[in-house]
């Protein structure tokens, strides 16, 4: 009891000091994307193995095949029963091959949405734990859908009933991580990183240059603090001290203590209320200006155009 | 929910009522085409739909330029949203600042964004169409973009319409960060919203339609054309080569082979496209789902001088009716109507 409340204490000011110090140092991001991607980290069936008694692995969708580098299935969490959905890295070199280095197909999405079925089936809770470099890009992978695919995915988080929670463990980079990633609840934990592009695929495209992943990495500043910061995530989950991949038994302690509460909450809410607010959270992510312009619409009409004024002082100056 | 979202709305409650200054657009201009050499002048790309006469090459297309074409060759389409702006949330600079990038965009383009929404009559029906344009930033889908298309499902519900959504991105756009994956998101709530309005979604991939838009609301229409020879992926094929080291064919993703794939329903050719697309609204008209009366089309269309008196009439109205109201909320209702005094909130 005691002890974790101290380790709360020391956390936040830890998250405090990242939230509050000018923009994240270079090294900051570089740091967090390599613990992120720590090959001692715990992944989801590491956690999944502390926080069930028992699990019933699925496989396969259905369809074409078992994708590996997502595993899911159905455990029973503090006494009921919950649907979990994951994306698995290996750890050894046959391992990682099998895993597909935890970038998974359509396959595997498709697998992950006969488990959001199941879920909304049996009316129980769903937990995503996210950790992947992207959706695999491969020429099969093109063939069955990808894009399809991870959109379908996406549609089915924003429409399963059931309460949901999504945790990026890891690295989450990409629509291969969003694909399982839109649920009521979205939490992060402490090294973790999330992202529109791994910094290697960043650099590539706007540097031209692969080798200049640690600015990319920089700029694109993925840390759990800038996500917390754009509401992107609702709560960073603490790690232990070092890191999650020091103490497998500790950071799935943490991260069990703040999985149950979200269940709990999200569980007390009534089901369109929450639906709702799912819906409104999404919505809303983003940041743009809105200048004042002309009429009520500011309508253009026809064959006819309006300079974009991209001086932010002369719409606020027409007052 | 940990916090708000980053939003600039300046000065939205106290907009002035008058036409802005309209610049004229910048004349289409002409074109040799890249596979058969055929020359075409100005006129003749418009009349053609920027699509060669000789071998049926699509040229690239401005989405105003497609909105005419889409309309008819009329000038009634209706642009809305013109007023927003991308921001830079992240500060970023990669060869150059984020900021300068978008001011260059919308100096070569005439755009405010990646993406115009509008309203127009397509054969007739109506609809909201969000047509994307390659040429500004790649069409890369930023917070505007999102927002932009989210508002245009929540317009076309407003209307009871369909939507028209004619893609054209390299996918999300990276300067934004995070930010821009969560577009995707966004997209796909504002699809859900058309889905429990029973609305209709007619998406139109034009090349080339990559990344993040083709893995969001790109993939999820309820009838889904492509023009001939776009290049349809999640990832492109200079990706795939580098990261499985595979030789891909030269048709690889293109919209004939995503047919093979059955990735979409038809490959139809620009020309086509206004009576392909008419027909499916035709086919999917519901003057039930029709809003009516169409009041905020009303208020959007309205002139200055023209909205205050829809605002006396109105005031006038809810006045007439204080007396049947009960006391504690008619109070509320004639101290909203009240005219204001300097502040406004
Ligand atoms: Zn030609």
């Amino acid at each position: 009891m005691s002890s974790a409340k101290s380790i709360g204490g020391r956390f936040v000011k830890r998250i405090a000091d990242k939230l509050h110090t000018a923009p994240d140092a270079t090294s900051d991001s570089w740091d967090a994307i390599q613990l992120a991607r720590h090959q001692e980290r715990p992944y989801p069936l590491d956690y999944i193995g502390r926080f069930c008694d028992e699990f019933e692995e699925l496989h396969g969708d259905r369809l074409f095949r078992d994708d590996p580098a997502i595993v899911c299935g159905i455990g029973r969490y503090h006494g009921e029963p919950v649907a979990f959905i994951g994306e698995q890295k290996g750890r050894d070199t046959a391992d990682r091959q099998y895993r597909n280095f935890g970038m998974p197909g359509p396959e595997g999405y498709r697998k992950a949405m006969r488990v959001m079925n199941l879920a909304t089936k049996l009316d129980i809770p769903l937990v995503t734990l996210i950790d992947t470099p992207g959706a695999f890009p491969g020429a099969g992978a093109e063939e069955r859908g990808q894009g399809g695919a991870i959109a379908r995915s996406i549609a089915e988080m924003v429409r399963i009933q059931v309460p949901t929670v999504a945790v990026i463990i890891g690295e989450g980079s990409s629509g291969g991580a969003l694909a399982i990633g839109v649920a009521d609840r979205v939490l992060i934990m402490e090294n973790g990183t999330y992202s529109v592009i791994s910094p290697e695929g960043g650099s590539a495209i706007l540097w031209r240059d692969a080798g200049k992943a640690r600015l990319a990495a920089a700029a694109f500043r993925p840390t759990a603090a800038t996500c917390y910061r754009f509401g992107v995530v609702d709560a960073v989950v603490p790690e232990p001290e070092g890191g999650a991949h020091k103490d497998h038994d500790e950071a799935a302690r943490l991260l069990d203590q703040y999985l149950q509460r979200q269940l709990k909450e999200l569980r007390a809410m009534p089901r369109a209320d929450r639906l709702r607010q799912r819906r409104e959270r999404f919505r809303r992510l983003g940041a743009h200006k809105e200048f004042a312009i002309g009429d009520p619409s500011a309508v253009v009409s026809g064959r006819v155009d309006l300079t974009a004024p991209s001086d932010p002082s002369a719409p606020q100056a027409a007052k | 929910m940990s916090q708000n979202p980053i939003q600039v709305t300046v000065d939205r409650l106290k907009r002035i009522a008058h036409i802005p200054e309209r610049a004229p657009r910048k004349p289409a201009d002409a074109g040799t085409c890249p596979k058969c050499q055929s020359h075409f002048s100005s006129e003749e790309m418009v009349a053609n739909a920027r699509v060669c006469t000789n071998c049926a090459h699509h040229f690239a297309i401005t989405a105003r330029e497609r909105l005419d074409h889409l309309a008819g060759g009329h000038d009634e389409w209706r642009e809305i949203w013109t007023e927003l702006r991308a921001s830079d949330p992240l500060q970023f600079v990669d060869l150059e600042p984020y900021p300068d990038r978008v001011r260059k965009a919308e100096q070569s383009t005439d755009l405010g964004e990646a993406v115009v929404v509008a309203e127009l009559e397509i054969e007739g029906e109506l609809c909201v169409a969000a047509i994307m344009d390659f040429k500004f930033m790649g069409g890369s889908m930023g917070s505007v973009v999102g927002e932009k298309i989210a508002r245009g499902c929540e317009r076309a519900i407003e209307l009871g319409v369909p939507l028209v959504a004619i893609t054209s991105s390299g996918g999300a756009r990276m300067q934004e960060g995070v930010l821009a994956l969560m577009q995707m998101a966004k997209t796909v709530v504002a699809f859900e919203e058309m889905a429990d309005a029973n609305l209709p979604i007619i998406v139109v991939l034009t090349h080339p339609t990559t990344g993040g838009v083709w893995a969001s609301f790109a993939a999820l229409g309820d009838f889904t054309y492509a023009e001939p020879g776009a290049l349809i992926a999640f990832s492109g094929p200079r990706v795939i080569e580098q990261t499985t080291r595979e030789k891909l064919p030269d048709d690889f993703g293109k919209a004939e082979q995503q047919l093979l794939n059955g990735q979409i329903d038809a490959v139809v050719d620009r020309r086509d496209l206004p009576a392909r697309i008419g027909k499916v609204l035709r086919i999917c008209h519901r003057p039930d789902l029709a809003a009516q009366p169409p009041l905020a089309n009303i208020i959007s269309q309205a002139s200055g001088e023209r909205m205050g008196r829809i605002a006396d009439a109105v005031a006038e109205t809810i006045t007439q009716t204080l007396p049947k109201l009960p006391k504690k909320i008619a109070d509320r209702v004639a101290k909203a109507i009240e005219p204001r005094g300097g502040d406004d909130r």
